[in-house]
């Protein structure tokens, strides 16, 4: 074994160390490329006073929405919550806290506190209820407000394929926010579909070096589908 | 007669120029990629990370792993790319797409859009929105001019928490195609059969009238 082999056994070991009121930062759009084990591994331990960080909450059914239903979560920051009544239900009566924040600041704000940048100024936001309270300065005739880093003490991230040491490909649209949630965990825990052997992936492919992943872990998934759209052929 | 749903997506897709980059919202803007001008050539952009946007797909094709911005299963076109969110509106605030077109519930002369909350009534979120507001040049947005009950979303002042300030200097309604210019709505095209006096009538911000109000040609 490898010091850099990031491979664990068991779901309950990728979450070891997750405790209440901690931090976490999931991968996902909509329930494209969401951690699904990890984040029903959350909802078997009990985890509860969770801060998440993710663009979307899941619906009812499935993904974040999971933990909503035993109010795992304390406090939600994310872009887009339309499609959870659930949400909608906990957040229009307080139990649930919510951040709503721009999903190209969000992702920008966990790119920022992977790369060790404290806080970034943005146009995103100026003029709107986004920006009360936040600091504003005039860059070239135009005013942007200032958006801090976020760091979590997790990481829940999904990759299509990993090796060993964690180096990562994405597919399709399913990266979206996965790489820089990962990269802005205290620890990163990433499932994917396949590990293969250190050597078997191009170096010139791969979308995420394995230098920010902590925990790695082969699942199965469900990929559900939230809108179903074909056309006729 | 106002335009309907498709008319308006026809309306918008003129404005469509070969070699185009554009982010189309949900709803009424994504029609318009239906209507794309013979001889021209768009890419599409869907800021969960994907440039070049196809159909959807047919019932085989189905991929859970390649979806838009409203969640629909997609497809890409050859000459696709795919990148993380970071990427994507990295594209967006930087000023690379040329064209961006959303829906709101509410502009105003100012050129401030509300689109994405009613206080106690409905909070989805802005998704995108705010970022493509503020890190677009070219937007048109796309509304009814005004609700059911006759009240008009073309204001003096947004009622609505604002998703931009400043931001917006055209709108396309089921009425009219507008311009805002120095702090005032210009009629620059009525729909089919719908007159100056009724878009007078429907548009609560101030609105300058030129000589001159064709009709839009569909």
């Amino acid at each position: 074994m490898s010091g850099f082999d990031k491979v664990v056994s068991s779901y309950e070991e990728a979450l070891a160390g997750l405790e209440d009121n901690m931090t976490v930062l999931a991968g996902g759009f909509g329930l494209c490329g969401i951690p699904e084990n990890l984040i029903k591994e959350i909802r078997r331990k009990g985890t509860k006073g969770l801060t998440v960080a993710s663009n979307n909450a899941g619906t009812e059914s499935a993904g974040l929405g999971l933990l909503l239903e035993d109010k795992q979560i304390k406090k939600m920051i994310a872009s887009y919550v339309g499609e959870n009544a659930l949400f909608e239900a906990q957040m229009m009566s307080g139990e649930l806290e919510v951040e709503l924040t721009p999903q190209g600041t969000l992702a920008e704000k966990m790119r920022a506190g992977g790369a060790g940048i404290p806080a970034f100024y943005t146009a995103t936001g100026y003029g709107t209820p986004v920006g009360e309270g936040k600091e504003v300065r005039e860059f070239n005739g135009r005013q942007f407000i200032l958006e801090e880093a976020i760091h979590g003490d997790f990481a829940i991230a999904k990759a299509w394929k990993a090796d060993r040491f964690g180096n990562l490909m994405f597919r399709k649209t399913a990266r979206n926010f996965n790489p820089m949630a990962i990269t802005a965990g205290k620890v990163a825990v990433v499932e994917v579909e396949e590990i293969v052997e250190v050597g078997q992936l191009d170096p010139d492919e791969i979308h995420l070096p394995g230098i920010y992943v902590h925990r790695l872990i082969q699942g199965t998934f469900e990929k559900t589908i939230e809108q179903r759209t074909v056309r006729s052929a | 007669m106002a335009l309907t749903r498709e008319q308006l997506a026809q309306r918008v897709a003129q404005e469509f120029q070969d070699g185009y980059y554009v982010n189309l919202g949900i709803g009424i803007p994504t029609l318009a990629a239906n209507y794309i001008p013979a001889g021209v050539q768009v890419m599409l952009q869907s800021e969960n990370g994907l440039l070049g946007m196809g159909p959807f797909p047919l019932d085989e094709e189905v991929d859970a792993d390649l979806i838009n911005a409203g969640k629909q299963t997609v497809t890409m076109i050859k000459g696709a790319s795919l990148f993380s969110s970071a990427e994507s509106f990295a594209m967006i605030r930087g000023g690379h797409v040329d064209l961006t077109v959303l829906g709101a519930f509410e502009v105003d002369c100012q050129g401030n859009i509300a689109s994405y909350m009613i206080p106690g009534k409905l909070i989805k979120g802005m998704g995108g929105a705010m970022d493509l507001v503020a890190g677009a040049d070219n937007i048109i947005v796309t509304m009814t001019h005004a609700s059911k009950s006759g009240q008009s979303k073309l204001l003096s002042e947004c009622t609505l928490p604002l998703t931009g300030k400043g931001c917006i200097k055209r709108v396309l309604t089921d009425l009219a195609f507008l311009d805002i210019e120095d702090g005032k709505f210009v009629l620059r095209e009525r729909a089919p059969g719908v007159s100056v006096d009724e878009i007078v009538k429907l548009t609560a911000g101030e609105l300058l009238i030129p000589d001159s109000v064709p009709e839009m040609v569909l």
